[in-house]
């Protein structure tokens, strides 16, 4: 297990390495000058090679990296030109938002999605599977922005049980901080719990063929207690796969949903920034969240490698 | 009728799939010679009407006639499903055959850069390479067709690993063929089969990625018509004009299941084993 577990560390580290090149390259390298995208082409020359200047782009390229990467590892990602506060501070206070709505998204697909594929599963050609599958089909189709829309159509704007968007912050107190993020939680985790169902229901349906299964069965044990004690631990390592590559997803399908409901989490942090053109916060932002994504991925690995130990002596 | 077209016409899925596909694909070409009326000419006279006769999906906030934005909606999405696809698929491909076919650090070197670039789902690397050109349909088509590579990488390197120790490989090896021959001779048209589902199945994918992106205003621009784009300005009149978020969403969502159910059943008679 240690020679798996450093193997993937290395991995790990060299895809963290990746990222941030590939972040830098995008910003700083390819055609067009940030310090022109940041002041806009009427700038004058002076003041352009002043914030070129400032921003540390007159020195060679790698230097700028290297420095750059050195700072993010030490959690200092540069200074926001439209908030005048360090992009960390300002990624930090957004995580207010964002980091709760995508745990309450997974909540919502996990709840939703474990019990209806393992129904599925093991009532399989029966209407209840057939109900399930339709559902997860016309689940993965709808955009979870639209899915979005429709509810603040249904509960904001026609029952008016709700608001259409918007964030008072947590100081409001707790629920009604929650009440804001459930909509978008639903609509966010919609299309993962789609996805889950009929992850859920195919991992289960190949354990139900094992031979370990026909032995329990054969043993005389009950279809609950071969379903839940037999099948499900053993599924669970595909399940626990796709759901840890999810939160990812997630993660990355939160910008556009705190877009539908205007909350101010990460996704409208840099979107704002593209407009005001602070390129650093848009640069803090992706780096960040791609790199949840890939420790997200390396977690994955880590825990595939320990449930089933297969992996780990391939 | 071949064997192949027998258990097609079985397969109640695809055959649905395929109906759905081949009727988006229909709208969407015949939207750029024909629509009810002109999806970019404005009518202030006409705003934001309901569903009638004269405008079967109602108009926008600009007058414009729904029904004809939402069918030309569909040659946009369907342009920009194709390039994707074709930016991941020709860039995963090349990538997965080099690393597969040659191992060693190069393959070892690439899958790092596929694993980072998975870490950029399409929103994040169209919010990078925004940040850097501004929006567009370009973009949003790049954006959306890099975050696919990976997944045509992964297929194509896992193919070729396969396939380059088997005996046909081996013997063409052998007989002195070299490395460009053997590869597109002899491997690739194998890994071809899986290549053509997952095309199929990252394609609604693509739809769903550029819809979004042309909501968060970084893929279609105005005023070229745009499910996504739509959907956008929708939002602003939900309770006036309810139907203006409903038509656009209903064309993703049925192009979307068009194109899974294809995909599935494509999977299901092409590549057997991955079902």
């Amino acid at each position: 297990m240690r020679r798996y577990v450093l193997r993937r560390l290395g991995a790990f580290v060299a895809t963290l390495g990746v990222v941030s090149v590939l972040v830098f390259v995008v910003i700083r390298v390819l055609p067009g000058d940030p310090a022109l995208i940041i002041m806009g082409t009427e700038a004058s020359p002076e003041a352009a090679a002043a914030l070129r200047r400032a921003m540390g782009l007159d020195r060679p390229i790698p230097v700028q990296y290297l420095e750059w990467v050195a700072g993010a590892l030490r959690g200092d990602l540069g200074r926001s030109i439209q908030y005048d506060v360090p992009v960390g501070n300002l990624i930090l206070s957004r995580l207010r938002v964002t980091l709760p709505l995508t745990l309450l998204a997974a909540l919502f697909m996990t709840t939703l999605a474990l019990p209806l594929g393992v129904y599925a599963a093991t009532h399989q050609r029966r209407l209840g599977d057939y109900v399930a599958m339709v559902a997860s089909q016309l689940g993965i189709a709808v955009p979870s922005f639209w899915a979005g829309l429709l509810l603040i159509l249904v509960f904001a704007v026609q029952l008016g049980w709700t608001r259409a968007g918007g964030f008072d912050g947590w100081q409001a107190g707790i629920w009604p901080g929650l009440r804001s993020l459930i909509l978008p939680g639903i609509a966010l985790g919609l299309i993962q719990a789609a996805i889950l169902t009929r992850t859920t229901r195919s991992a289960v349906l190949d354990v139900l063929r094992a031979d370990h299964v026909r032995t329990a069965r054969a043993k005389g044990l009950s279809e609950r207690v071969v379903a839940w004690k037999h099948v499900l631990r053993n599924a669970l390592i595909t399940i626990v796969t796709i759901l840890g590559l999810q939160l990812g997803q997630l993660l990355a399908g939160s910008i556009v949903l705190e877009n539908v409901f205007y909350l101010p989490g990460l996704g409208r942090l840099a979107l704002g920034a593209i407009s005001a053109r602070d390129l650093p916060v848009v640069q803090g932002v992706v780096l960040f969240v791609a790199a949840v994504i890939v420790t997200l991925n390396f977690a994955v690995d880590l825990l595939y490698g320990l449930l089933d130990p297969r992996i780990r002596y391939e | 009728m071949s064997k192949a077209s027998r258990q097609a016409a079985r397969h109640g899925s695809f055959l649905l799939g395929a109906a759905i596909t081949a009727g988006i694909v229909l709208v969407a070409v015949l939207s750029l010679v024909y629509t009810p009326r002109d999806p970019l000419s404005m009518d202030l006279d006409a705003r934001l009407l309901a569903p009638s006769d004269a405008h079967p999906m109602g108009t926008d906030q600009f007058g414009r006639d729904l029904l004809s934005r939402v069918m030309r909606g569909a040659a946009a999405s369907l342009v920009v499903g194709a390039v994707a696809v074709a930016i991941g698929m020709g860039a995963g491909v090349l990538l997965g055959m080099l690393g597969g076919y040659f191992g060693g650090a190069l393959d070892e070197a690439l899958m790092r850069i596929m694993d980072a670039v998975y870490g950029f789902p399409a929103v994040l690397s169209a919010l990078l390479v925004t940040a850097a050109f501004g929006p567009g349909i370009v973009i949003s088509m790049v954006a959306v067709g890099v975050a696919s590579v990976p997944i045509f990488a992964r297929l194509t390197r896992g193919n070729f690993l396969t396939l380059r120790e088997r005996e046909f490989v081996l013997a063409a090896r052998a007989l002195g063929a070299r490395d460009w021959t053997i590869i597109r001779r002899h491997i690739l048209p194998n890994t071809l089969g899986p290549l053509i589902v997952q095309a199929t199945i990252s394609f609604p994918v693509a739809i769903l990625a550029e819809a979004a992106l042309s909501y968060l205003g970084l893929g279609t621009q105005p005023p070229n018509p745009s499910w996504g784009l739509m959907l956008k300005d929708a939002q602003s009149f939900l309770g006036r004009s309810p139907w203006y978020a409903l038509f656009p969403g209903c064309a993703i969502a049925v192009a979307v299941l068009g194109f899974n159910l294809l995909g599935d059943g494509l999977r299901d008679l092409l590549d057997p084993r991955a079902s």
